[in-house]
């Protein structure tokens, strides 16, 4: 059973979102690094850089494979978590705490809103298992 | 393609009991990995013990007085060299010289020959030797794949935990050589070969002993939580043997590459006599190669994968036949042909990361060698 804690956002593309006011911390769900296993390397944008929703963003390296990360909402890059160069293993030890990867300044605040709560993406996983 | 087409080793009810995360490998459902992890499982091989379901793999017994001069003629190794219970590496060729399979060739007596073949070329390797087979033969052969479970018990502690379950002295059993004896009370051939690196066995059974023997292994490797033998998953199997360099069909080995091209001149026997693709052979020694596989490592952080395009500045010289991380190095590797010129040690290449060209250097293989 994947940990989906409440307070959070996700995307049907098992990103999580945290809101703080305009700004969202963005990761990968439990879920999605159990799917991974073991993340080896990831790759980020840089603080500055500019998406829209759904635009890749990055890609999660693990041993067997690579993924790639869609920023769940538009916005600006205004943090990157540099402590998962050293220790990508946060991701897969720590997903929704040390294993964040960016802060992203909203294009449109209501968009995170929009996203599924943690009960909807219980039902979304147990749909698509 | 459905689960249920998909075949099945005699471990697969073990290897769901134990958590492994099931796959479709060459229409074969196999653990990719169970909940230890990937680098856990290759960690736990080089340094203790890890236990490998190999039974997919394909078994063809050659017997009668042609048996030895036959496979000579399919295959690129001297298989006179062989004395009774030692086998070699080999690879069977075609007229090209490209690379059929590879295999492993064990000689049981001046008469009866083992081939051990990858699990999805079996069938295609079959009907291969099959159509060489000319009505002067003495010979006698037999696709005996479903008779045998293989189990591989690889890394440090593989002897004292096989010696365990077994009267046979181990110790006066050498590197690629092997043996018939009992395994926990059921008649195996005992294989001292692998495809990890590491020193270790290859047990040979009849498939109904495949869950005791398993489970026997397992629970006598148990040295506690984190010390003992873990089962490990066809990822590790990748990572342990690209981290040794040893070829994978289907991408350092193919129809169309010659194991000349692959690093594999020294199971390539031009001296030995005729056999299929040795014109071919030596007219490209003579000639020169136009690629050779060469390893290399990143310099720049990433990660190559498989199919990914090299360069050498601006020009396109070849792709990756396989990339991973490292995880006892804790580098970033792969596999990749170039053209001889570029081949050396040292050569910075790049690779096309999606889009970004990362550097990357041509490094002494194999990337990971056991201390003896």
């Amino acid at each position: 059973m994947s940990n989906i804690p409440e307070n959070l956002r996700y995307s049907k593309d098992h990103e999580w979102v945290e809101v703080d006011g305009d700004t969202v911390s963005v990761g990968i769900t439990d879920y999605a690094q159990h799917a991974l296993g073991d993340v080896v390397y990831i790759d980020m944008p840089r603080v500055g850089d500019k998406f829209t929703t759904h635009e890749a963003f990055g890609s999660v390296e693990s041993v067997k494979a690579v993924s790639e990360i869609f920023m769940p909402v538009a916005g600006e890059v205004v943090a990157v978590n540099d402590g998962l160069n050293d220790a990508p293993e946060n991701v897969n030890n720590e997903p929704y705490t040390s294993g964040w990867m960016v802060k992203v300044k909203m294009d449109n605040p209501l968009e995170a809103d929009a996203m599924l709560s943690s009960i909807e993406y219980e039902e979304y996983l147990a749909a698509s298992a | 393609m459905s689960e249920t087409s998909l075949k099945k080793t005699p471990l697969n009810a073990e290897h769901r009991e134990l958590g492994g995360r099931m796959v479709d490998f060459g229409g074969w459902d196999m653990p990719v990995q169970y909940p230890a992890g990937v680098i856990e499982e290759h960690m736990r091989c080089r340094t203790r013990a890890g236990l490998f379901d190999v039974s997919h793999m394909g078994e063809i017994w050659v017997e009668g007085p042609d048996a030895i001069p036959f496979v000579n003629r399919l295959t690129t190794n001297d298989v006179t060299k062989l004395v009774d219970g030692q086998a070699h590496y080999s690879a069977l060729t075609n007229v090209g010289g490209g690379v059929v399979d590879d295999l492993l060739v064990y000689r049981f007596g001046p008469e009866k020959l083992l081939l051990v073949v990858n699990a999805g070329t079996t069938d295609k390797d079959w009907d291969w030797i099959k159509s060489h087979h000319s009505e002067h033969d003495d010979l006698g052969m037999r696709n005996a794949s479903a008779e045998y479970c293989q189990i591989a018990v690889q890394g440090p502690n593989a002897v004292g935990i096989l010696q365990k379950l077994t009267e046979t002295d181990l110790s006066a059993i050498g590197y690629y050589h092997f043996t018939e004896g009992s395994v926990h009370g059921v008649e195996s051939i005992i294989s001292r070969t692998g495809y990890t690196g590491e020193d270790g066995f290859e047990v040979y059974a009849a498939p109904q002993f495949a869950e005791q023997l398993w489970n026997k292994l397992l629970e006598t490797g148990n040295y506690g939580s984190d010390g003992g033998i873990l089962p490990c998953g066809l990822a590790a199997r990748n990572t342990l043997r690209l981290e040794s360099a040893m070829s994978l069909y289907g991408h350092e080995l193919g129809d169309d590459i010659t194991p000349l091209e692959a690093n594999l001149g020294w199971i390539t026997k031009l001296q030995k006599g005729e056999f299929i693709g040795s014109a071919a052979l030596t007219r490209q020694k003579e000639t020169g190669l136009t690629r050779k596989i060469a390893g290399f490592e990143m310099i720049e952080p990433g990660i190559a994968r498989d199919g990914y395009d090299v360069y050498i500045g601006e020009e396109k010289v070849g792709q990756v036949t396989s990339g991973s991380p490292a995880p006892f190095l804790k580098k970033n590797i792969g596999l990749t042909f170039l053209p001889p010129q570029f081949a050396n040690i040292g050569q910075e290449i790049k690779i096309d990361v999606r889009g970004k060209h990362l550097r990357a250097r041509v490094v002494p293989t194999p990337f990971y060698k056991r201390q003896k």
